[in-house]
């Protein structure tokens, strides 16, 4: 007989128990460790999703700040462009301002340069003319140029204009002792000097007139005669005046370079 | 020249005996429980793990892919049992390797009391799954008369898991035992080889065939009432 009753039942157990043993030390262990394994990749696989999701959302939210920043920048630099753009327009007008009113400072330095330089350059040539005139007239004649003068003068008012001798005798006649009309001269007119041209202006009047003697020097060799505003004169100055129409050569012209 | 192991008898006391099925058995037993119990004393969960670890995680998982493929949806219920069934068997097989060594599947009690677990555990796992009245109905499938019929195909297919398990194993241990006395070089080796071979395909011949049963008697009422899905992937 090739079974044994006994084996059989024996095998029966022995398999009963083999298992229970297996499931205890293999079929349990082995699944929980795969199950466990298995959850653990979910959950790394979750995280990794969730992980690449908030890196997802930060590149966005990056991606936003960044044209934000783009868009500040460039808003700034172009803001930044303006100011600079004003303030360069600003200091150019300031500038040019300045420039304009150094320029008229200059010119009316120029001005007053040239002006006080022309009547240096008047005074002295008339000081200068009427020494030329004195020596020239002292070297020529015995009469000195005071007297000359004096002639000259008194031959002035004898050669006057009908219209104008009315006018300054309307104006001479009005004066007496108390107010005289002033007669100034360069020099101290001597006595025969005062009496030719008292008596000249007697004649051409036809009245006394009431003369009151004065010296000037800034007349230049110069005799005048003023009553109640009226006025006879006769002076170096007169043809010096001419010299005044053309103003001297050496005057200093305007740098030409200068920026407006 | 020993027909089985049971005739290799090392204590006896009436009918209680200690044969060599019985002895090396054990062994196998011991070998395998330890083993088990060795490698998963320490497993781990995480990505890194031992080659040994991979070995057991690799048989558990194809087991329960193989029993899925059968046809049963929850393989966790059913592992035990069949996975039991094949590593014992396969086992038994791979060990023919070790001078000495007798094969238990070679003997005809073992393979019967394999085959009685398997008769015995159809029933159950049919009776869990469905309920007693419903299993005892799929007897009478389609018709009544079916009844003595599915009856003797109960038993007569336990019987043939029995006899093919045992004179494949017996047949193995024979052939080779009876080449080492007329050519004991390399054609025996190449015999023991092609008898490995043989061991694990019957140890899955065994194992699919129970769980075909076993998968017949849990939806066999599902199956008369409408056709079950596809579950073979």
């Amino acid at each position: 007989m090739l079974i044994d009753w006994f084996t059989v039942g024996a095998q029966v157990l022995n398999f009963i128990i083999l298992v229970w043993l297996m499931k205890r030390f293999l079929y349990q262990p082995v699944l929980n460790a795969i199950a466990a394994r298995e959850q653990k990749i979910t959950a790394e696989l979750a995280d990794a999703a969730d992980t690449k999701a908030k890196a997802h959302q930060q590149q966005i939210e990056y991606q936003e700040k960044n044209q934000t920043f783009d868009q500040q920048r460039a808003d700034l630099l172009q803001q930044a462009k303006q100011e600079a753009s004003a303030e360069a327009e600003r200091l150019r007008a300031a500038a040019a301002e300045a420039a304009k009113q150094a320029k008229a400072k200059r010119a009316k330095a120029l001005a007053i340069e040239t002006q006080q330089l022309h009547a240096e350059i008047v005074q002295q040539t008339q000081q200068q003319a009427f020494e030329i005139a004195r020596r020239v007239m002292a070297d020529l004649a015995d009469a000195s140029l005071e007297q000359r003068a004096c002639e000259v003068f008194i031959q002035r008012l004898q050669t006057m204009a009908d219209d104008t001798l009315a006018t300054l005798g309307s104006a001479l006649k009005t004066t007496s002792e108390a107010d005289p009309a002033v007669l100034r001269s360069a020099f101290e007119l001597a006595e025969s000097q005062r009496e030719a041209i008292q008596s000249a202006l007697n004649d051409k009047l036809g009245q006394s007139i009431a003369l009151r003697y004065e010296t000037n020097p800034e007349l230049v060799a110069g005799i005048e005669l003023s009553a109640n505003g009226q006025k006879l004169a006769w002076s170096i100055a007169d043809y010096l005046r001419a010299l005044a129409i053309s103003p001297p050569p050496a005057t200093v012209e305007p740098d030409a370079t200068e920026p407006a | 020249m020993r027909l089985t192991p049971d005739a290799w008898i090392f204590w006896q006391y009436g009918v209680v005996m200690l044969n060599a099925t019985i002895v090396f058995t054990w062994i196998l037993m011991a070998v395998l429980v330890l083993g088990a119990a060795l490698i998963t004393r320490r497993l781990a969960t995480g990505h890194e793990r031992s080659g040994w670890q991979n070995l057991l995680e690799i048989v558990v998982t194809a087991i329960m892919g193989q029993i899925k493929d059968v046809g049963l949806k929850n393989p966790r219920q059913y592992l035990g049992f069949l996975g039991t069934l094949f590593l014992f068997v396969a086992a038994a097989a791979l060990a023919t390797v070790i001078p000495g060594y007798e094969p238990p599947t070679a003997s005809l009690s073992t393979t019967a009391a394999l085959a009685l677990c398997v008769l015995v555990a159809v029933p159950l796992f049919g009776i869990s799954s469905q309920g007693l009245l419903s299993y005892l109905k799929s007897y009478m499938q389609p018709t009544p008369i079916m009844l003595p019929f599915n009856l003797i195909s109960e038993v007569s297919r336990t019987m043939a898991l029995a006899v093919r398990l045992f004179g494949n194993m017996m047949s193995g241990a024979m052939i080779i035992a009876i080449l080492l006395s007329i050519t004991p070089f390399v054609f025996p080796i190449v015999m023991t080889l092609l008898g490995l071979l043989t061991g694990m395909v019957q140890a899955y011949i065994f194992t699919i065939l129970a769980a075909v049963y076993i998968a017949a008697a849990t939806r066999s009422s599902k199956a008369a009432k409408a056709p079950a899905p596809e579950t073979n992937t």
